[in-house]
């Protein structure tokens, strides 16, 4: 039988390597899913541009923090990037607009298929991405600043004197407040604003929903504004934790429209449910559970291999696989969102 | 049949390519031949003012991607279906092309061969068992059945299939580190390619198709993606990363060719003109020597376009049947409007799965050749951006639902795609020409050049979409 200590230091490895990393990519991806959702939801179909949006606001947000920085304005510990958001959400939103206005107002006064929406939308996808590119380039990009760890392994072994060590990264700790205030605030203004009741109405039944005078260009132009805040706050938060490449970003889109069709598209909570569901299902299968084995096991049952269920090159296999799996036994996602 | 065939213009827009057209306006029957006119005058502007060589390069492209949107035209044109995994079955055939024409590798079938066969037989054996449990059990003992198979299966197959990897991986894996493949030649992995390909759009049009067309686009993205991870892990497969170089070749080698005494002649009687001006001999000898090398490059390439251009106009000679074919009408029919079809007795699931699996399989030759023409297989080079999106905008600016269209849009966008490019950096070389090279600015605009060819493709798409939404040649619609 393993003692008390072995137990918790499995359980120490466990949050280190698995459920911290997991909720946190989980809440980027529950914010992207949310905005992929949104746009489905009231404009009615799955914009592939929604990853190079993101990368889009990650850039603005970049611009707005090396500003900020070169004004020599920080804030202490945390990232200027959250500073350097506010600014970066609006641009973002006015120019977000702007496609609509240029692109997609077009086909949906011509009442175009769904299927030409998607179309257009990828001609934004790469007339955007080469915007990306032309202001940062294809390398890696780095901006945080502050501090970089909320808890370190060394002091937290120190201080619990567990063979684990503990590390919490500043950019960890803040996407899952960020997250957790940001999609309050979008429950708030979806449930209990004038605006927000409207768009759940429109979203629910066009028709019905014109007819009680609802203004629909109105509608359209708030969806788009939470899709830009949503995409500008979900990439910043995904560049802060990892690094900005502007390629990472459109290969988010699938696991992102997974998270979003897994919970039921067009469904808000499904979103963030989908999101946590697909990350953690990533970053548990394909953990290698050796370490974690060995605590637990006597040392004559040591494991021989790395206990990894996948490989890491088949993390987007994996959002995939669980998209099928969801959609087979429960075709509209757990929670019953638009029929695709 | 007839309703359904005039009825095509006023069709449903959920599942109608091209709703946005309302009015048919006649068409030329010159504008088919123009465009192509103009196309092949391009490509002459190009040979003449930049190299022969660089055309003749532009012009193998052209013909690949030309297929490769004819494959997707027929999914997309002839029936509606959004696949966004074009760049899954290019791969595919680019694997068909190791599989069938590299040699074996003897040592890895002596080490592994044995286990990895060993786990075809348990893989084999899972899925027929699955079916088996599918086809007899019901309800919630079927779901708990298939669920304990897989499970049973995993465990069983796990080591066996692990201990076959490493052992074929350990061998040589610096020169080869996988089982090679049968060593024919390379132009039997054109249909080998094309079959691989139906194989697994086969069994994905069995998971997603039936679905929304957005559903459906976004599920073969992923399995794209899965495919291409399959192909970049699998070591013992395909090399992986490691890519599979030097394969050979259906035409002859440049070194070769330069040695070749009827090539050499060929070159001398082309040429007579140049050769008489030299001065002496030896000159004259220099002269035939630059010139050979020279030509030696051109005329493998020129080899190869024969040999895509025969592939190119048997598939568009069979697509063209098969569109104008009572199938033809079919496929539009369920396209335009699929109730309708499925009220007159027509298999709807069915048919998007046999359009599904054939629109794949020439994918797949087109990507066979494609590796026939780099001579190398490299799993890392496949990205969506450029095989599965590119091949839309190739449809869309083509015309969606005509064969020529689609074989226009895949020379006309691929020009685009290559020459877009220079164009870029010609640009930045006006903006930045007064610029201090040492510049942070003037370093910054050196890149640009790079993306600018993406910005180009969505411009042309969002152009077209908004301003020729059928395309460059539009489906022809009769009335009969």
């Amino acid at each position: 039988m393993p003692d008390a200590t072995d137990i918790l230091n499995a359980l120490v490895l466990m949050t280190n390597f698995v459920f911290v990393p997991a909720l946190a990519y989980g809440s980027q991806l529950a914010l992207g899913a949310l905005g992929v959702t949104l746009v489905y939801g009231i404009l009615r179909f799955a914009n592939f541009a929604h990853g190079d949006m993101m990368a889009f606001g990650t850039t603005l947000t970049i611009l707005f923090t090396w500003a900020l920085q070169a004004a020599g304005i920080s804030l202490g510990i945390f990232p200027t990037a959250l500073l350097a958001l506010v600014p970066a959400i609006i641009i973002m939103a006015i120019f977000v607009i702007g496609i609509d206005k240029v692109v997609f107002a077009y086909y949906r006064k011509q009442r175009a298929a769904p299927v030409v929406l998607v179309i257009a939308s990828v001609g934004v996808m790469f007339m955007l991405s080469a915007v990306v590119r032309f202001v940062m380039g294809t390398e890696d990009r780095r901006f945080t600043d502050g501090d970089r760890f909320l808890v370190r392994a060394l002091d937290f072994k120190k201080w619990s004197g567990l063979d684990e060590g503990l590390a919490i990264q500043t950019t960890q700790a803040i996407t899952v407040v960020v997250s957790l205030v940001v999609v309050a605030a979008l429950f708030y203004f979806l449930d209990r604003t004038r605006t927000g009741k409207a768009m759940r109405a429109y979203s629910d039944n066009e028709d019905l929903a014109l007819l009680s005078g609802i203004n629909p260009d109105r509608i359209v132009m708030v969806t788009w504004i939470l899709a830009a805040a949503l995409a500008t706050i979900a990439g910043a938060l995904y560049g802060l934790d990892k690094s900005f490449k502007p390629f990472t970003y459109f290969q988010l889109l699938l696991p992102i429209f997974a998270a979003a069709i897994v919970g039921g598209i067009g469904q808000p909570i499904g979103a963030v449910v989908g999101g946590y569901v697909v990350a953690f299902s990533e970053v548990m299968l394909t953990y290698a559970y050796k370490k974690f084995a060995t605590y637990l096991l006597p040392e004559t049952m040591a494991p021989k291999g790395l206990l990894q269920f996948l490989g890491t090159d088949y993390k987007f296999a994996i959002s995939f696989i669980i998209l099928v799996l969801v959609l087979l036994i429960r075709p509209t996602g757990i929670f019953r969102g638009k029929v695709l | 049949m007839t309703t359904i065939e005039t009825d095509t213009t006023g069709a449903d827009a959920a599942t109608t390519p091209a709703p946005t057209a309302i009015v048919q306006k006649k068409q030329s029957p010159w504008r088919a031949p123009a465009a192509f006119l103009v196309m092949g005058l391009l490509l002459a502007i190009v040979g003449a003012a930049q190299s022969w060589s660089v055309a003749l390069g532009i012009l193998n492209m052209s013909l690949i991607s030309a297929l490769m949107a004819m494959g997707l035209n027929l999914q997309w044109g002839y029936a509606g279906l959004f696949n966004a995994g074009v760049m899954a079955f290019t791969a595919l055939g680019g694997l068909a092309a190791v599989v069938v024409s590299h040699p074996p590798v003897w040592e890895a079938l002596a080490a592994g061969g044995r286990s990895m066969a060993l786990s075809g037989v348990i893989l084999v054996a899972t899925i027929a068992t699955i079916a088996f449990a599918v086809s007899t059990l019901k309800g919630r003992m079927r779901k708990f059945a298939v669920v304990a198979i897989v499970v049973v299966g995993y465990v069983l197959l796990r080591p066996v299939f692990a201990d076959a990897v490493s052992s074929i991986e350990t061998v040589d894996p610096a020169r080869t580190g996988f089982i090679g493949g049968l060593g024919l030649p390379i132009v039997v992995a054109w249909p080998v390619g094309g079959l691989f390909a139906a194989a697994v759009a086969w069994l994905i049009g069995k998971v997603a198709l039936g679905l929304r067309s957005d559903y459906l686009a976004i599920a073969t993205l992923g399995i794209s993606e899965i495919v291409i991870a399959v192909l970049k892990n699998e070591d013992w497969l395909a090399r992986g990363v490691k890519n599979v170089t030097g394969l050979p070749r259906p035409v002859p080698y440049e070194i070769e060719l330069q040695q070749t005494p009827w090539f050499i002649d060929l070159v001398t009687r082309f040429n007579a003109g140049a050769l008489e001006a030299a001065a002496d001999a030896a000159e004259r000898e220099a002269i035939l020597r630059q010139l050979v090398i020279e030509n030696a490059g051109n005329f493998v390439k020129l080899a190869y376009a024969g040999l895509f251009t025969v592939v190119l106009l048997i598939i568009l000679a069979l697509c063209v049947r098969a569109l104008n074919s009572p199938w033809g009408r079919m496929m539009r029919a369920i396209r335009d409007n699929d109730e309708a079809a499925a009220a007159m007795g027509k298999d709807i699931k069915a048919r998007h799965l046999q359009v599904f699996v054939l629109g794949s399989a020439i994918i797949g030759i087109a990507g066979a050749m494609m590796t026939t023409l780099d001579g190398q297989f490299t799993p890392g080079t496949y990205n969506p951006l450029r095989f599965t999106f590119l091949i839309w905008v190739m449809v869309i600016v083509g015309g969606s639902g005509n064969n020529l269209g689609a074989v226009l849009g895949g020379f006309l966008i691929w020009f685009i795609w290559v020459e877009a490019e220079p164009a870029g950096s010609w640009i930045v070389q006006m903006l930045s020409a007064n610029m201090d090279p040492q510049s942070e600015l003037y370093r910054h605009l050196q890149d640009i050049a790079a993306p600018f060819r993406l910005f180009v493709m969505g411009l042309v798409l969002l152009i077209v979409l908004r301003f020729s939404p059928r395309g460059l040649l539009p489906e022809k619609v009769r009335h009969s």
